[in-house]
């Protein structure tokens, strides 16, 4: 079963107790957004307080399986009777809340608007809606603002966020630097500057030129009205990009990265680990899922497997002629080398993942292995069992 | 309806599904079926994270394709290569010195202003089928969160830009998108809950959302059925106790992992059975579904390519 003792003696369940923060990352299907549930279920259960699921995936499968209708913007608590019914006495509460990209920049451009004529204004420009619904980045950036926002309320003793499906798994953390970056960029002025001042310098002639050619004269006006409007909210735009990236930084934000051992995913797992360490992240632990059992390796099944397919036809008959009701010896002997190959199929696969797990280099002291559970998980009960796997 | 046009008789594949379910693999497999089968064929990686060239054995690709087996050419998408390549054949702007500074600037309108980036990739692969330079071109497309923006990117476009030559370069690449013959989708999921899910709600998007139609979904992945109904019977009496006590007194005490082991294959091809025949009910009337088996002997690489692709082969020529 699951082993996360780490060289250190440490546990997820510790990593939990001593953080504010914990960020699930990986790449794709590897179970992030379930783990990031499992872990703030079981911290909820088991260490008290408030805990908060933050996630990014709408399904409304997780919804269902913390006993909720739906949930969204706004964090709603996870009825405490649904704890109650998985079998359990929760220490704490459990909150969960969806990032809605949308409506939290909707949020923030009433926060940071000077005054209500911008506010409408950027609300109303036709590339404001696109920006916002469309631009990958911009929910990266919206993602640790209200993380940001989260935690300095206060009001959560666990954030446990699941990040979104970018296409680089480290998109989020630059996000708030490339969100200021974006703002202070001298491209940027000289891109609006003919907007503003109606005097284009002979220098960037050809470029509008170009320009217009391409894209046509109205939507260049509608870009630049729209970073018009936005400039008026650099300064605090700025300012909270960069006290986001300080509580990423800061020692009580850790990161969980997420993996099977299947190549792709440790590839991307090993590789975003990397980056990291270059930022200095603290990672906390390493989360494999799905991953088989041991006892695939073993010598000895490995030998019973070869024997059940090469000797099906004398076993079948033996076990035909000693085991009341097992049926037909020939259909007994095809049973048995089916059950042989398979063993012989997956102890191939098994192989492949402890050759991966060597090769994970870079994985932090703590590592959590997670059993392959054939069964889905539909309900909290399930995602307790989950947790209760990782914790360990 | 009519006839739903051959998969390999199109001209324009985008390859799309959840991340993790092996699009990748099965965009490449695609690409060596149609080559093998004497058609000059591109396969295209959008999102660069180089899968694409382990997958057929390569060295990293770059934006030029590069053959790399007889008949099949590869390339990574790059907007910014793009881009250029564009104002060249385009715009006829001469001197190239100009597009380095002119396409940053570009491509830092493209990141405030989504859909260039988008038009660029989907107008990069459209204009090579309009050229006639390949037979077949197979896009390891974005995953299905993204595949929507990125195929709708020139309807967008069309809306936000109303005059220039975008404009009139969206209705070309328009026209080529949504003719059934010329453009398709493949959605690949593997037979678990949320692909499965994820595949069906991108279905219904690409019909509301756009006009480009799906061509096949690929069960990926597929775990063999160990045993038929009788013999599964034979096994439930060798896995209770009594059957186990026998045959570990016939093989040695270890004949409890072997059980242990199938009863998981078991278990696990029963809970994903569950999914694909979710998948085959819901999906629309007609849609082909084809099958690829899970492969126990590798996960990437040419060879297993060539694997998926004679699966591929067996359920489509």
């Amino acid at each position: 079963m699951a082993r996360a003792r780490g060289r250190s003696g440490a546990t997820v369940e510790q990593l939990a107790a001593a953080k504010d923060i914990l960020v699930s990352c990986g790449s794709g299907g590897v179970g992030k957004t379930t783990t990031a549930a499992a872990m703030a279920a079981e911290a909820a259960a088991t260490l008290g307080g408030k805990v908060l699921v933050v996630t990014v995936d709408p399904a409304r499968r997780l919804a269902n399986a913390l006993g909720l209708e739906q949930f969204g913007n706004t964090e709603t608590p996870v009825p405490r009777q649904a704890f109650l019914d998985a079998g359990v006495e929760p220490a704490g509460e459990l909150w969960a809340a969806m990032l809605d990209t949308k409506q939290s920049w909707d949020d923030l451009i009433r926060m940071h608007a000077p005054d209500a004529a911008t506010r409408d204004a950027i609300l109303a420009n036709p590339l404001y809606q696109n920006i916002t619904g469309k631009f990958i980045q911009s929910h990266d950036y919206v993602a640790m603002e209200r993380l940001y926002e989260l935690h300095t309320s206060g009001r959560y003793d666990l954030i446990v966020v699941d990040t979104p499906p970018t296409r680089n798994a480290v998109d989020f953390l630059d996000a708030p630097d490339r969100m200021a970056d974006f703002f202070s960029s001298r491209l940027l002025r000289w891109l609006i500057a003919p907007y503003r001042s109606r005097v284009v310098s002979m220098a960037s002639k050809p470029f509008y030129s170009v320009a217009d050619r391409i894209l046509g004269t109205q939507f260049l006006q509608d870009i630049a009205e729209f970073f018009i409007l936005f400039q008026s909210m650099y300064d605090g735009f700025v300012e909270r990009a960069q006290a986001v990236r300080r509580l990423i930084e800061s020692p009580v934000t850790s990161f969980v990265v997420v993996s099977t051992l299947e190549a792709a995913p440790a590839h991307e797992a090993e590789y975003f680990m990397r980056l990291l360490e270059d930022r200095r992240l603290p990672i906390g632990a390493l989360v494999l899922n799905k991953v088989l059992p041991e006892s695939l390796l073993d010598r000895d099944a490995a030998a019973v497997a070869k024997r059940l397919v090469g000797e099906a036809d004398p076993l079948a008959t033996s076990l035909a002629a000693s085991l009341d009701g097992v049926g037909d010896p020939a259909e007994v002997a095809r049973v048995l080398r089916e059950v042989g190959r398979s063993f012989a199929d997956y102890q191939v696969v098994a192989k492949r993942e402890a050759e991966q797990r060597t090769e994970l280099s870079r994985a932090p002291d703590l590592v959590a292995t997670v059993p392959y559970f054939s069964e889905d998980i539909a309900d909290l009960a399930g995602l307790l069992r989950l947790g209760d796997a990782i914790w360990r | 309806m009519a006839e739903r046009p051959h998969l390999l008789d199109r001209r324009l594949l985008f390859v799309t599904g959840k991340g993790g379910v092996g699009k990748t693999s099965i965009a490449a497999a695609l690409g060596v079926l149609a080559a093998g089968e004497g058609k000059r064929t591109l396969l295209c990686e959008v999102d660069a994270k180089g899968h694409l060239a382990e997958m057929v054995g390569a060295p990293a690709l770059r934006f030029e394709p590069t053959e790399v087996h007889p008949g099949l050419w590869a390339m990574a998408m790059d907007t910014e290569e793009s881009l250029k390549e564009y104002l060249r054949l385009q715009l006829k702007v001469p001197i190239l010195s100009r597009i380095g500074p002119l396409a940053r600037t570009f491509d830092f309108v493209a990141t405030a202003a989504p859909g260039v980036k988008e038009i660029l990739t989907v107008g990069k692969l459209a204009y090579e089928v309009r050229e006639r330079n390949y037979d077949l071109v197979v896009v390891d497309a974005s995953a299905t969160g993204h595949v929507v923006g990125q195929l709708a990117s020139p309807v967008a476009m069309s809306e936000l830009v109303k005059v220039g030559i975008v404009r009139q370069q969206t209705e070309w690449m328009l026209d080529l998108l949504t003719d059934p013959a010329t453009t398709g989708v493949v959605v690949v999921a593997t037979p678990e809950e949320m692909p499965v899910s994820e595949t069906l709600e991108l279905i219904e998007r690409l019909d509301a959302e756009t006009d480009i139609d799906v061509a096949a979904v690929v069960a990926n992945r597929v775990l063999p059925e160990l045993f038929g109904r009788s013999e599964e019977e034979v096994f439930d009496r060798l896995d209770a106790p009594d059957g186990r006590a026998h045959l570990v007194s016939a093989t040695g005490p270890a004949a409890e992992t072997v059980l242990d082991a199938a009863r998981l294959a078991v278990d696990l091809r029963r809970s994903r059975a569950v999914h694909l025949s979710r998948l085959r009910r819901s999906l629309p009337e007609g849609l082909p579904l084809v099958y690829v088996p899970y492969l126990f002997t590798r996960s990437h690489g040419m060879r297993t390519t060539r694997q998926v692709a004679e699966r591929l082969g067996e359920e489509l020529l």
